[in-house]
């Protein structure tokens, strides 16, 4: 047997070059400020504000792997949000609440991917539409007002889902551990087995590679995409649970402020903005590098004004550096254009 | 196996689809086919696809005009036509990508319930499909593109990476031929050049091993030694006893394999002849008269 090459160790561990990124400024930042980053604080709060954050990511990171984009789940998160709080407050319905919650989600995710792949609208118009939709239901359904959840944490409910399970441990910060973290770890594994190794994340990828070459060998492109957008809205429903269930409170744009977060996760991550490639734990990094810049900076005595700011140049870093890296077509046209491969070829001539 | 004789250096050496020695690798690659083939060989039937009477529409166009056609199990049949002639829409037609509005599909003799119908069923119908560059995912391994579609899976359709890995390395070294030449099955398909491609379809083809072939412009992107190649497999389908529907442009390399010559025009057939009686002059001039006219 032919003896197959080790292929470099940038290929073999999944999204390597996010996961250095993310070490270095986690050491910039310990270095920096040893008060916050060398505390166990600042992590725990980590725990139990970003699940939302990773849940939606971990949904888009299918979405853009398959070449389309969702616009919609801010609105999912405010609208299952809605179902949510008001199942769980006025009616005090405990779990039919998580249920129902869900279940909006997921029509609403179902309704964007018949759009998409039935009706034929481009994804990026369909849930713009789907958006405004939503969010206006959510807002017309509550009158424009706030639930407060007042005491939520008596509740089964929010003991199983954002509980802290250690609150009678002797450490202060051991006392912190959010539960939903847990949860959204097992989310995060499952889906990374399904993108990786299940037929459907196979599916997903060459449907972002190319819908004719996915039709021609036999993959059903419109149900896919449905169950594709399916997926984003339940993840979305989910992350609308906890991140309502945590603050305790809800209001009609909850989720209007993770838009380009989760959007620029994913795309930090290192999933292509073409399709056909994507990593869910890139997506995790990419989170974790998004939630780490705002206490990071302001930690290291700049204002909070700047943290859209630096997230901005990191996004949009880090999107030319994976175009250039993974699109060999794009690399030579950009070293043409600097009369690079000149250049290099002229230094190998002479060595 | 001797692997040390191919490629020396190690270096990606430009490679077609096959390299070393081509011809006992083809007959190795018979060998498992007969084995892994029982399903389809002692089967009685006459033709292995047959249409009636078939329409697409495509909006008000009219793509396919009451097509009836009929392949015999072991023939090869060469389909020409001018671009637009509706050759492409007639083998995704046969091969479940797209339904017709109205007509009869009979595969072994035996009516194809169209509702039904898709690619997983033509696949297990064993007919296969070599598109001219449409069938490979560019940013997919190649282990992927092998099995995409009828990934072998466990119950809860989770892929067993390890086996379609080592099938895909099998087919890889064995049946294509690619050895040293830096392709693994861990390469992605943008790597590969028109003539690897073309020899990955082709070996994916050749691993499931079909009773009908269908080969849509395989040599469209190829130099003279891969056309070679196609041509020999070409042939080789039929001494092995299976079919193949031949799309083709170049009059002569399908003039050279065909049992009989079918052409299209404007959706409908409008001419049968068997090569024997017409020669590729002949065969272009008629075509050219076709076109003017229509």
């Amino acid at each position: 047997m032919a003896v197959q090459p080790t292929p470099p160790l940038i290929q073999r561990v999944e999204a390597l070059p996010i996961i250095i990124v993310f070490v270095l400024l986690l050491a910039l930042f310990m270095y920096l400020s040893p008060q916050v980053f060398l505390q166990p604080f600042q992590y725990t709060t980590f725990l139990s504000t970003l699940p939302p954050l990773i849940l939606l990511a971990v949904g888009l990171t299918f979405v853009i792997g398959a070449g389309e984009i969702d616009l919609c789940f801010p609105a999912i998160i405010g609208f299952a949000g809605y179902v949510f709080a008001v199942l769980f407050k006025e009616y005090e319905l405990g779990w039919i609440a998580v249920v129902a919650a869900l279940a909006a989600g997921t029509l609403v995710g179902f309704v964007n991917g018949v759009l998409v792949a039935k009706v034929g609208i481009p994804s990026f118009i369909a849930t713009l539409g789907a958006q405004f939709f939503w969010y206006g239901m959510a807002t017309v359904l509550s009158g424009g007002k706030s639930y407060a959840l007042r005491g939520a944490e008596e509740s089964t409910v929010w003991q199983v889902l954002v509980g802290r399970p250690f609150a009678d441990a002797e450490t202060v910060w051991v006392t912190q551990l959010p539960i939903q973290s847990l949860w959204t770890a097992i989310v995060v594994v499952v889906m990374w087995l399904v993108l990786t190794r299940h037929r459907f994340g196979e599916h997903t990828l060459f449907i972002g590679d190319s819908n004719d070459v996915s039709r021609v060998v036999g993959i059903n492109v419109d149900r896919e995409k449905i169950k594709i957008f399916t997926l984003m809205g339940a993840l979305a429903g989910l992350a609308a649970i906890f991140l309502t269930l945590e603050n305790k409170n809800y209001f009609g744009n909850q989720g209007q402020g993770y838009l380009l977060l989760a959007i620029a996760s994913v795309l930090i991550g290192g999933t292509s903005i073409f399709g056909g490639r994507a990593t869910i734990v890139g997506t995790l990094f990419g989170c974790f590098i998004i939630a780490m810049i705002e206490p990071g900076l302001v930690a290291t005595g700049l204002t909070g004004a700047w943290v859209n700011t630096v997230r901005g140049l990191i996004f949009l870093i880090s999107i030319i550096f994976y175009l250039y890296v993974d699109e060999p077509q794009r690399r030579r046209a950009l070293f043409a254009r600097f009369w690079l491969n000149q250049g290099l070829g002229r230094a190998r001539a002479t060595e | 196996m001797n692997v040390t004789d191919c490629c020396g250096g190690g270096s990606r050496a430009p490679t077609g689809f096959l390299t070393g020695s081509d011809v006992a690798l083809w007959e190795g690659s018979r060998v498992t086919a007969a084995t892994s083939a029982e399903q389809s060989t002692s089967a009685a039937f006459r033709s292995i696809v047959r249409l009636e009477h078939v329409q697409k529409f495509f909006g008000a166009i009219q793509a396919l005009k009451d097509i009836n056609l009929a392949i015999d199990k072991n023939e090869i049949v060469g389909l020409i036509g001018d671009n637009g002639a509706g050759k492409s829409t007639l083998i995704k037609v046969i091969t479940g990508v797209i339904r017709p509005e109205a007509g009869k599909l009979f595969i072994r003799d035996e009516e194809v319930n169209l509702a039904d119908y898709s690619v997983q069923a033509a696949h297990n119908l064993s007919i296969e499909t070599v598109y001219q560059d449409r069938s490979l995912a560019e940013k997919q391994p190649l282990w992927r593109n092998f099995f995409v579609g009828r990934q072998i899976t466990n119950r809860l359709g989770f892929i067993d990476i390890k086996r379609e890995k080592e099938l895909a390395n099998n087919i890889l070294i064995n049946e294509i031929g690619f050895r040293g030449a830096g392709i693994t099955v861990d390469s992605t398909v943008s790597n590969l050049s028109g003539g690897e491609r073309q020899g990955i379809s082709i070996g994916r083809a050749m691993h499931y091993n079909a009773d009908l072939i269908i080969l849509d412009e395989p040599t469209a992107a190829l130099g003279v030694a891969e056309v070679r190649k196609v041509i020999d497999f070409v042939q080789r389908i039929k001494e092995s006893g299976r079919a193949s529907i031949y799309i083709e442009h170049n009059l002569a390399h399908v003039h050279e394999v065909a049992d009989r010559l079918v052409v299209l025009d404007r959706g409908s057939i409008v001419a049968e002849f068997s090569p024997k009686d017409m020669s590729v002059t002949e065969l272009t001039q008629y075509l050219i008269k076709l076109q003017r006219g229509g």
